[in-house]
């Protein structure tokens, strides 16, 4: 996989500012990715602090070196995988738009670099998550990403994390 | 110019904005009848430093107005003419449209030309009804007999060494002294002894002009490092007449520090009637020099104490023979002209100077070192400038500091402390360090609450006039110190407060005769610290609140009264929307908004506000408020697997429920009879849904709160503790969550939400009906 990016980047490298580096993860047996950037750092799951009449989705929020930051378990919100939490439970830490949002995820595989035809478009299709924050299906040989917009899934109304006014 | 100032301006606007706020403060301090020359001198020097630097950075419209200002305040300082009533109100309209003209260069502001030119044509009017009716020198027949230390002839053009190193944020340092010669040029001569180099910054000019060195300091001031910056006249001009008194050799700013000295203190009674027409001249003309050498005005303060009195002893052993000639001749040279007198007096008087002088000398001594440090360098070298935010984030480090040192020790509980002896102590080392850290990194944003006192001066002042009242303030506690944003924030409400005391609380002049009592009435404003709370105290010695009235307003208004209020309870109506008792709206106030915003901000402050009043005798207002924003006294409490802070401030008392205590309403237990009252009962379980929380009244705690003057009964689990807990935002990353002010972090590492207890209580009273 790592061969198959680098592979691309020589095939194009007077271009290389369209490649899109991807942090891939694992939510039950589907593969997701997201946008390098946006991750801020990625840690074990620690006891959460839990918030009252808060959607199932919302575990509750931790210190993060003096942050109140609020922790999101994916796998609860797209309905798979087992919502259950080992010591190698794993947990994203985002940076979206000013805010530190934590999200659990069952395991983080690596990071990709992706050109934009190797994206293609999501068909329309009925999930427990709207088409909307999915950017496009990433094909890797074999293998299937759902790359997805997480900037605008995080900050959406569904996810409950802002105010209204805000969002 | 050929370098872009506009890197300056921001330094300028600061500069110049400290300025008009310490005129402000002096003209209000000023006594019309006899002003200190100290303070009329410190106007000026105000006046002239916005002078100079405005004219520096181009902003015409300032240098106008202070140019005239600086025009008039001259003649006053020189004793050409007598301070006035008119010019104080004058200089403090030209205050007022500098700040508005440099709010204008900020971009804040729209520039109000015609107030500028307004003020303009006032000051020169000013400065033309002085030129008619000039002072001649008055003491002229005193001075002859004087062995006088001052030259004759001062004036001449002198000239100045200037010794400075060009600051370094100055690129092109090149073009920067050829701007500063071109200036200086205008000024006198000047003669580069030294140029910088890349290597070197120091720069030596020698200027001869007859500008003093305040003008200079004024230019040099943006280019030069002030802590380099060295203004030092040419000793040659003056040699003649130093021989004679060789002790001043060593000191060229002697003989200018002399005069200021005599002139400017007016303790020295006893000097007065001496003061000569050259020793003022000397004091006008000359005076900055004195300011550049703090040392030698410290030295002269103690020359002066000793001169009269022979305290030699004080003065540094070389110069010890000198002066105690100098003295000897100076003490009898005083008192020539009434020589009989000094022979038998002499001894008597002197022994009561002494003693009453000498600590108005020690006391104008650092009053001095202050005014020279204010003129000497750009704002004041004991403190720096931070922004809020780097403060903050020390503030947020310090509070991870403690939770780890917490953490640490919670950790070390179980170590054995005989075999880890040093572990343990290094620990409890490791909690004191923290602590005093703690407590020295938050005091960085405790601010003295004079900061706020300072301008209810000019409001009192301002509105007195208006409304035709006589009114002293009086501040008392300027120096108790508070959080920062609450500095901010107290400021409106607390002019709130003093506007309403003037408009409503004091009596006109003639009411107050009636009523035998003087016919100054008097606003206390005090502030001082109470059981980890500010205390702020607003008060006024006028006819009190009317309880009648107010009570026959509130029928008016529908509100449900009773003659068998107690007094609290009738005084807080005035805080409801809308409330007031004055008879006609005015300007000031009258229109019923207020005391209710007041109440709304104080108590959003997590502050409380009482008020005291007595008919004929006066009001007082009290506000309390915590000392800090950033840190909130809780009380943690379980429910179910959840710990939840409450403020401490809204819990009035906890208890066990018995049985008979709860009363149901339409077969629902809602109600618990606390001391013979019916409170509502909260379920912080049902509210938050935490499963696994004790459900059986009897067996879990019920926690009396107040908020908005509400009560209700909070049902937990149990107490845990007291804390003092650092309050983090939970809508940085997170929502707004019904029920929830905020996080804390507990010494654990864990987040301990802090509950909206005004919420709740407000929640009982809707849940009520429905469950009903």
């Amino acid at each position: 996989m790592l061969q198959a990016a680098q592979t691309t980047a020589k095939q194009e490298p007077e271009d290389p500012g369209v490649v899109q580096e991807l942090l891939t993860f694992t939510l039950g047996a589907e593969e997701y990715a997201i946008d390098i950037l946006k991750v801020q750092e990625i840690r074990g799951y620690d006891a959460v602090t839990t918030i009252a009449n808060a959607p199932s989705f919302i575990k509750g929020v931790i210190n993060l070196r003096g942050t109140i930051v609020p922790i999101v378990d994916l796998r609860i919100k797209f309905s798979v995988g087992v919502a259950e939490y080992t010591p190698f439970t794993v947990v994203i830490i985002l940076n979206i738009a000013g805010r530190v949002v934590g999200m659990v995820v069952d395991a983080v595989s690596d990071v990709i670099a992706l050109k934009p035809e190797q994206i293609r478009p999501a068909p329309d299709f009925a999930s427990s998550v709207d088409t909307a924050y999915i950017m496009g299906l990433g094909a890797l040989g074999e293998r299937m990403l759902i790359v997805v917009d997480i900037e605008r899934l995080m900050l959406s109304s569904e996810m409950a994390l802002v105010d209204d006014a805000a969002a | 110019m050929a370098i872009d100032m506009s890197q300056f301006y921001q330094v300028f606007f600061e500069e110049a904005a400290e300025h008009l706020a310490s005129m402000e403060a002096l003209l209000l301090a000023i006594d019309p009848g006899a002003p200190d020359p100290e303070d009329v001198n410190a106007l000026f020097r105000a006046a002239h430093s916005i002078k100079g630097s405005s004219g520096t950075f181009g902003f015409q419209d300032m240098m106008e107005v202070t140019h005239i200002l600086e025009t008039m305040l001259d003649r006053v300082r020189k004793g050409e003419a007598p301070l006035t009533d008119e010019m104080v109100d004058a200089s403090l309209v030209a205050g007022d449209v500098l700040k508005n003209l440099l709010a204008a260069h900020r971009g804040e502001d729209e520039a109000d030309r015609a107030a500028a030119e307004a003020i303009c044509h006032r000051l020169e009017g000013l400065c033309r009804a002085l030129d008619g009716p000039r002072k001649t020198e008055p003491h002229a027949s005193v001075v002859v007999p004087l062995p006088n230390p001052q030259p004759e002839a001062p004036l001449s053009p002198a000239g100045f060494d200037l010794l400075f190193a060009l600051t370094g944020d100055v690129g092109g340092e090149r073009d920067v002294l050829a701007d500063l010669l071109a200036e200086l040029g205008r000024i006198g001569t000047v003669d580069v002894l030294e140029a910088p180099t890349s290597g070197d910054r120091h720069c030596h000019l020698r200027i001869v002009t007859d500008a003093n060195a305040d003008v200079l300091m004024g230019v040099l001031d943006f280019v030069a490092d002030a802590a380099s910056l060295r203004i030092e006249p040419l000793v040659t001009a003056e040699g003649g007449e130093e021989e004679a008194y060789g002790f001043f050799d060593d000191l060229p700013e002697g003989r200018a520090g002399a005069g200021e000295w005599r002139s400017s203190d007016d303790a020295y009674g006893f000097f007065e009637p001496l003061s000569s027409s050259v020793a003022d001249k000397v004091t006008t003309e000359e005076a900055y020099g004195f300011f550049d050498e703090q040392e030698v005005a410290d030295l002269l303060a103690r020359q002066q104490v000793a001169e009269p009195y022979g305290f030699f002893t004080e003065l540094p052993a070389p110069e010890v023979e000198a002066p105690a000639q100098l003295t000897q001749e100076t003490a009898y040279g005083l008192f020539e002209p009434l020589p009989a007198v000094v022979e038998v007096a002499l001894p008597a008087p002197v022994e009561v100077q002494v003693t009453e002088e000498a600590p108005t000398a020690a006391a104008a001594a650092p009053a001095a070192r202050k005014s020279s440090a204010r003129t000497a360098g750009v704002g004041d070298s004991g403190s720096i400038r931070v922004s809020v935010e780097k403060v903050d984030q020390m503030i947020n480090l310090v509070g991870e500091l403690v939770i780890t040192q917490a953490m640490l020790t919670q950790a070390a509980v179980n170590v054995d402390p005989v075999i880890c002896e040093r572990l343990i102590n290094g620990l409890a080392q490791l909690e004191r360090n923290t602590r005093d850290l703690q407590e020295s990194v938050m005091s960085i944003r405790m601010m003295p609450i004079s900061v706020v006192f300072s301008r209810f001066p000019r409001v009192v002042r301002d509105l007195s006039h208006k409304l035709g009242k006589q009114v002293e303030l009086k501040t008392i506690g300027e120096s108790t110190e508070m959080d920062k944003s609450l500095v901010e924030r107290i400021t409106d409400p607390l002019t709130h407060l003093v506007r309403n005391s003037l408009d409503h609380g004091l009596e006109t002049p003639e009411k107050r005769r009636a009523a035998g009592k003087s016919e100054t009435g008097t606003i206390t404003l005090s502030a001082y610290h109470q059981s980890g709370n500010i205390v702020i105290e607003v008060g006024d010695d006028g006819a009190g609140l009317n309880r009648a009235r107010i009570l026959a307003k509130a029928r008016e208004r529908g509100m449900s009264v009773s003659d068998s209020m107690s007094d609290q309870d009738v005084w807080q109506l005035i805080m409801e929307p809308g409330f007031s008792t004055a008879d006609q709206v005015t300007e000031v106030s009258g229109r019923g908004v207020g005391m209710d915003v007041v109440k709304k901000n104080i108590s959003a402050m997590g502050g409380r506000i009482e008020l005291d009043s007595m008919a004929g005798i006066g009001t007082r207002i009290t506000v309390r408020l915590p000392l800090t924003l950033a840190i909130l006294d809780g009380m943690s409490v379980g429910v179910g697997p959840e710990t939840y802070i409450i403020p401490l401030s809204y819990v009035m008392e906890s208890m066990q429920p018995e049985r008979g205590m709860m009363k149901s309403v339409s077969g629902v237990e809602r109600l618990i009879q606390v001391r013979g009252e019916y409170l509502p009962v909260v379920c912080l379980h049902e509210v938050f849904r935490i499963p696994g929380a004790i459900t059986d009244w009897s067996k879990g705690i019920m926690v009396v709160l107040e908020a908005d003057g509400q009560s209700a009964a909070l049902f937990i689990d149990q107490l845990i503790g007291q804390h003092q807990v650092v309050i983090k935002s939970l809508e940085a990353n997170y929502r707004r969550v019904q029920g929830i002010a905020g996080a804390t972090i507990m010494g654990d590492g864990r987040v301990a939400l802090i509950l909206d207890v005004p919420m709740l209580v407000g929640m009982a009273r809707r849940v009520m009906p429905a469950a009903a």
